[in-house]
C-alpha cells in the first residue's frame, strides 16, 4: 500500500528525512517512533500527499479521498460547531448517509452532547477526539495518525484504543507516537526514525 | 458537475458562516470604506472636479477589497486548515470558487454601503458605476483569492498581498473609472468583462498549484 | 543540463552578442541616415525598442518555462523560469531608462504618462519586482516553485491586458499630447533595427545562460557539500 525508496525531504536547508525505505502492505499496522524532529510528522504528511519528496520515490496506492489524516493541529474550524465541521467534511468527502455516520461517530467518541459547541470552546482532548472523528468520517482504508493519543484523558485514550482495535482487520494504519507500548499489541511493525 | 457545484456551495457557505460568527472582517470593511471616503473629501483641493472624486471611489473599493482579501485565508492559515481542504477528494479549484463566491458577497455588502455614501458625499451614482462595480468584484475576487493563497504560504503574509495585488488592480481601476466618467461606458465595461474572463480562467486553472506541492 | 560554460552555448551567445552589438552600434551611428523629423536623437530608438522587445521576450520565455514546470513538475524549470524573469526585469529597467532619456531628449521631460510603452513597463516593473519579493518570502522547495510559476503566468496575461488598459486610459485621462509615429522605416533603417534586435536578444541569451550556469553550479556545490557532510 505504501512504498518508499530513498525518500528524502528537505525544508530549505534542513534535511528532515534521508534515504528512507519503507514498505507497508495492506492491513498492516506500522508504528513510527523517534525523538522530536526525527521526521515522523513529515513522513505522514508525505504519505498523505501534502508534501512532495525532495528526492526518492514514494508510492501510495490509494486515492486522495481514501486517506484519513490526523495532524498535530485538529484541522477543524474553531468558529464552527462540532456538528458543522463534520457536516462540512462529510460533504466534501461525499460521505453517504452523512447524518447517521456523524451521529454514530459522535456517539462512539462520546461527543454527542458537545455537538453544538464551537470547536474553539472545546478542550484540547475533546478537540482531538473530534479530529479523529473527522479522520474516520469517510471510512478510509488508510489511516495516517500523528500522535493520536496527544492531549487525551483516560477516557479519550480508551475510546481511541477501542477504535484502533475495531478497524484492525479492514484498515491499513500508520501511527506516529511517543508511546509505542500502548499499541504494541496491535502493531505489526515498527519504524524507528533517528 | 453537480458535485462540483455542491462542493463550491459547501465551501462558500462555510466562509459566510465563519464571517457571521466571528464578525471581524465585514464590519471593518464597512467602516473602512466610509472612513476612506471622508478622508478623500479632505484630500481633494477646493474646486476639484467631480471626476476626480470618481477616481477616489475606485481607490476606496480596491483598498477595501484588500482588507477583505487579507483576511480571507486567515482561518485556514492559522490552523493549517488548507491541508484538510486540499486532502479532500474535491477539485482544488472548488476551494478557489468557494472563496470567490464568499468574497464577492462581502464586497457587494461593502459596496452597498459605499455607493450610497459616495452619492451622498460627492456625486450621484449611475447604473454604469453599479455595473462596473459588479464586474470589478468578480475580477478582484478571482485574482485576489489566488494571490491571498500565495501570501498565506509566505513569511511576510499580509504585508505581501498589497504588493502582489496592486499592479493587477490597475486595469480594474482604469475600467471602473472609465465606466463611471466616460461618455460611452460600454467600452470600459467590456474591458472589465475581458479582464474578468481572462484572469478567472487563469486563476481557476492555476489555484491547484498554489496550494499543493 | 551542463554546468560547463564551454559546453552550453553561453559562449556562443556571448560571441554573437558582442559581434552584433558592435555591428549594430556602428551601423546605427555611421551608416544609417538620420531621421528627417527627429534628427540624431532618434537613434536611441535603435536601442530602446529592441531592449523593450527583448524584455517582453524574456517574460514570455519565463512564462513558458513556468508552464513546463507546472506540466512536468521537473525542478529544473523553476530555475530557468526565475532566471528568465530576472533577465526580463533587467531589460525592463533598461527600457525605462532609455525611454526616459529619449523623452528628455525629445520633449525635455523625464517622464510622460502619455508614453504608453513607458507606462506599461512601469506596471510590469512593479509586478515583477513583487515576483522577487514573493520568491524570497517563501521557503525554497516545490511550493515556492509552483507559486512563482503561477505568478509568472499571471504576468504574461497582464501584459496585453495592461496594454489595453493604458490605451483606454489614454483616451480618457491622459491624452497622448506628444505623438511619436513609429518611424516610417526605410529599408536601411529596418535592417539596422533588426541587427540591433538580434544583438539585444543575443545579449539576453548570453546573460541568461551565464546566470543559469552559475546558479546550477551553486546548487551542485551545495549538494556535494551535503553529501560529504
Amino acid at each position: 500500500m505504501i512504498r518508499a525508496r530513498g525518500l528524502e525531504k528537505r525544508f530549505g536547508a534542513t534535511r528532515v528525512l534521508t534515504g528512507l525505505d519503507v514498505d507497508v502492505a495492506e492491513r498492516e499496522f506500522l508504528v513510527v517512533t523517534g525523538p522530536n524532529g526525527a521526521g515522523k510528522s513529515t513522513l505522514l504528511a508525505l504519505c498523505a500527499g501534502l508534501l512532495a519528496p525532495t528526492r526518492g520515490e514514494l508510492e501510495v496506492a490509494v486515492e486522495r479521498g481514501e486517506i484519513g489524516y490526523l495532524a498535530h493541529e485538529p484541522l477543524l474550524y474553531r468558529e464552527l460547531t462540532a456538528l458543522e465541521n463534520l457536516h462540512l467534511y462529510g460533504r466534501l468527502y461525499r460521505v453517504p448517509e452523512r447524518h447517521e455516520r456523524i451521529g454514530m461517530l459522535l456517539g462512539r467518541f462520546r461527543l454527542w452532547d458537545k455537538r453544538h459547541e464551537r470547536v474553539g470552546e472545546l478542550s484540547r482532548g475533546l478537540a482531538q477526539r473530534l479530529a479523529l472523528c473527522r479522520a474516520l468520517l469517510h471510512e478510509p482504508p488508510l489511516l495516517l495518525l500523528d500522535e493520536p493519543f496527544a492531549g487525551l484523558d483516560h477516557e479519550g485514550a480508551e475510546v481511541v484504543d477501542e477504535e484502533l482495535a475495531r478497524g484492525r482487520a479492514t484498515r491499513t494504519l500508520v501511527i506516529a507516537t511517543h508511546d509505542p507500548d500502548r499499541v504494541a499489541g496491535l502493531a505489526t511493525g515498527t519504524l524507528a526514525l533517528a | 458537475m453537480s458535485r462540483y457545484a455542491a462542493d463550491v456551495a459547501a465551501l462558500a457557505r462555510k466562509d459566510v458562516l465563519l464571517e457571521l460568527r466571528s464578525r471581524d472582517t465585514l464590519p471593518a470593511m464597512l467602516l473602512f470604506v466610509v472612513s476612506a471616503l471622508v478622508v478623500f473629501h479632505f484630500s481633494l483641493p477646493e474646486g476639484s472636479s467631480d471626476v476626480a472624486a470618481a477616481g477616489l471611489l475606485w481607490i476606496a473599493i480596491v483598498f477595501t477589497a484588500l482588507l477583505g482579501l487579507s483576511r480571507s485565508f486567515a482561518a485556514e492559515r492559522e490552523q493549517r486548515l488548507l491541508d484538510a481542504l486540499v486532502l479532500a477528494p474535491c477539485d482544488r479549484s472548488a476551494i478557489w470558487l468557494g472563496k470567490v463566491v464568499s468574497i464577492v458577497v462581502f464586497l457587494a455588502l461593502a459596496e452597498a454601503v459605499a455607493l450610497p455614501a459616495f452619492a451622498l458625499f460627492f456625486r450621484p451614482v449611475g447604473w454604469e458605476t453599479v455595473a462596473a462595480v459588479a464586474l470589478a468584484n468578480l475580477g478582484i475576487a478571482g485574482v485576489g483569492t489566488v494571490l491571498a493563497a500565495m501570501a498565506a504560504a509566505s513569511r511576510a503574509r499580509e504585508l505581501l498581498l498589497p504588493v502582489l495585488f496592486l499592479p493587477l488592480a490597475i486595469p480594474i481601476v482604469v475600467g471602473g473609472v472609465g465606466a463611471t466618467v466616460a461618455d460611452d461606458p460600454g467600452r470600459y465595461l467590456a474591458f472589465l468583462g475581458l479582464y474578468d474572463g481572462m484572469f478567472a480562467i487563469l486563476s481557476w486553472a492555476s489555484f491547484e498549484y498554489v496550494v499543493t506541492e | 543540463m551542463s554546468t560547463s560554460l564551454r559546453n552550453n552555448g553561453a559562449a556562443a551567445f556571448a560571441a554573437a552578442a558582442a559581434l552584433l552589438l558592435v555591428a549594430g552600434t556602428a551601423l546605427a551611428f555611421y551608416w544609417v541616415p538620420e531621421d528627417a523629423d527627429q534628427g540624431f536623437s532618434q537613434k536611441i530608438f535603435y536601442l530602446h525598442v529592441p531592449v523593450a522587445l527583448t524584455a517582453y521576450a524574456c517574460f514570455v520565455w519565463g512564462a513558458w518555462k513556468a508552464l513546463r514546470l507546472l506540466w512536468t513538475r521537473e525542478a529544473r524549470y523553476d530555475l530557468e523560469s526565475y532566471t528568465a524573469v530576472h533577465m526580463g526585469v533587467i531589460f525592463g529597467v533598461l527600457t525605462l531608462l532609455t525611454g526616459s532619456i529619449w523623452a528628455k531628449i525629445s520633449w525635455g521631460i523625464w517622464w510622460s504618462w502619455g508614453e504608453r510603452q513607458l507606462v506599461l513597463f512601469l506596471i510590469l516593473f512593479l509586478f515583477y519586482s513583487a515576483y522577487f519579493m514573493l520568491r524570497y518570502s517563501v521557503e525554497p522547495g516545490p511550493r515556492r516553485a509552483n507559486i512563482s510559476a503561477v505568478y509568472a503566468l499571471f504576468g504574461v496575461v497582464l501584459i496585453p491586458v495592461s496594454f489595453l488598459a493604458i490605451r483606454l486610459a489614454g483616451t480618457l485621462l491622459h491624452p497622448t499630447v506628444f505623438t511619436r509615429e513609429g518611424p516610417q522605416m526605410s529599408a536601411s533603417m529596418f535592417f539596422v533595427f533588426c541587427v540591433c534586435l538580434a544583438a539585444t536578444l543575443a545579449l539576453a541569451g548570453a546573460l541568461y545562460l551565464n546566470e543559469l550556469t552559475g546558479k546550477r553550479l551553486d546548487q551542485a556545490l551545495r549538494d556535494l557539500r551535503e553529501a560529504v557532510a
